[in-house]
């Protein structure tokens, strides 16, 4: 079999490339599509009525328009991009103060996608996601909790330790190649 | 390569990656994983969970009118975001530069040598910066809360161990500890807590309003 050049990235990565690389509308209002009601659904949890919560999807949707040229999918799935983008705006409403960044890496520009870093990392994503959904009711409550920004870092210390080593087992793999790919990067 | 050995504890990273983690608390993490390959590679996978998990949340449908006002947008060019980044400069961290402002720690003295340069107090807590003179110690002390030590230049040890540049030292209120610094070169900590320090001598109880520690 002749391998196909095209890679068979996941919808949500080749619709993200296509906003990143050639500002697509098509492809962004589909992203908007499943996203925004999903980050609607989370602001929701956090006890925000329906408008003020469409109009933290409206802002997270239009952060990740206008910063898709740092999309960079061997590092990040297209979910936890746009997760950090939600988590970012929420500590910028609530400090007025500039937010602790890491120091980033530096990456040279004309990099090209690997396609095999890529689709590993969409792979590790899919595995993880099947172990979120093997947790008791319970324990993803809890997951979900410590994730979204529910808990203290001491309520998450006391209530989330089984529940926690379970996903963290998960991760385990693809921690060991986004290490391979950072220090490819040094 | 990284000789770093203590690390940010789990509960710690998530809270971060969640953004719910104090602000003070969350500066010693960011400074951390700018020196720390091991815990960038565990914040990115606890950053995936957190996407993991937001695809997977009941949805609420939104309505026609956003979608459009939101697509009306995309043309708009946006006032340039004030920068959130800030390069390293020699000891300091790049989030520990953008504390200072860009510019030099201005050091207090807090006695026996020891100085400090507050970086931010606020209802969760302070962070500072600690300089500790070659084979000195920081004054005897426990905590009501948590303290975070991470070691910036040099190295100290105290009752749970020894701690080099990179290395993060967690201590609770079960820790009465007495930081000291090697010999060799003076040690510099970013130190955070979310509750007063609490000292075990008359002297340093008595000004630790004045300094605020």
């Amino acid at each position: 079999m002749p391998q196909s050049r095209d890679p068979k990235y996941s919808d949500q990565t080749v619709l993200m490339l296509a906003v990143r690389d050639r500002r697509d509308r098509a492809a962004f209002g589909k992203l908007f599509d499943y996203f925004a009601p999903r980050l609607k659904g989370v602001a929701m949890r956090s006890g925000l009525g329906s408008g003020a919560a469409e109009d933290v999807a409206q802002e997270v949707m239009l952060t990740v328009w206008r910063k898709a040229d740092k999309f960079d999918p061997h590092r990040a799935q297209v979910s936890a991009w746009i997760f950090q983008i939600a988590r970012n705006r929420r500590i910028d409403l609530v400090r007025k103060e500039n937010r602790p960044v890491p120091e980033e890496i530096k990456i040279a520009d004309d990099v090209e996608d690997d396609a095999g870093q890529i689709l590993a990392m969409e792979q590790e994503a899919g595995q993880l996601k099947t172990a979120l959904d093997q947790l008791t009711p319970d324990q993803r409550n809890m997951i979900e909790k410590a994730y979204l920004g529910e808990l203290s870092h001491k309520e998450i210390s006391d209530q989330t330790g089984l529940a926690l080593g379970t996903v963290k087992s998960r991760i385990r793999l693809g921690l060991e190649r986004l290490r391979h790919e950072l220090k490819g990067m040094r | 390569m990284s000789q770093i050995k203590h690390h940010i504890t789990d509960p710690m990273l998530v809270a971060y990656a969640a953004g719910s983690l104090e602000h003070p608390f969350a500066l010693v993490v960011a400074a951390h994983v700018s020196l720390c390959e091991e815990c960038r590679v565990q914040l990115g996978a606890h950053e995936a969970v957190g996407g993991a998990l937001l695809d997977g949340q009941a949805v609420h449908a939104v309505s026609v009118s956003m979608k459009d006002a939101l697509l009306a947008q995309l043309d708009v060019v946006p006032a340039a975001e004030p920068d959130q980044t800030c390069e390293r400069s020699g000891a300091y961290p790049g989030p520990v530069m953008k504390a200072l402002k860009g510019k030099p720690p201005r050091w207090k003295s807090v006695g026996g040598g020891v100085r400090q340069t507050l970086l931010h107090v606020d209802d969760d807590g302070s962070v500072r910066l600690l300089y500790i003179p070659a084979g000195k110690a920081v004054p005897d002390h426990g905590h009501n809360g948590i303290e975070l030590t991470l070691v910036l230049q040099g190295a100290f040890s105290d009752e749970a161990g020894r701690y080099g540049v990179g290395d993060l030292e967690v201590a609770d209120d079960t820790l009465e500890h007495t930081p000291i610094a090697e010999q060799g070169a003076p040690c510099i900590c970013l130190a955070a807590t979310d509750a007063p320090l609490r000292f075990n001598r008359l002297i340093p109880r008595l000004l630790q309003p004045l300094l605020r520690i």
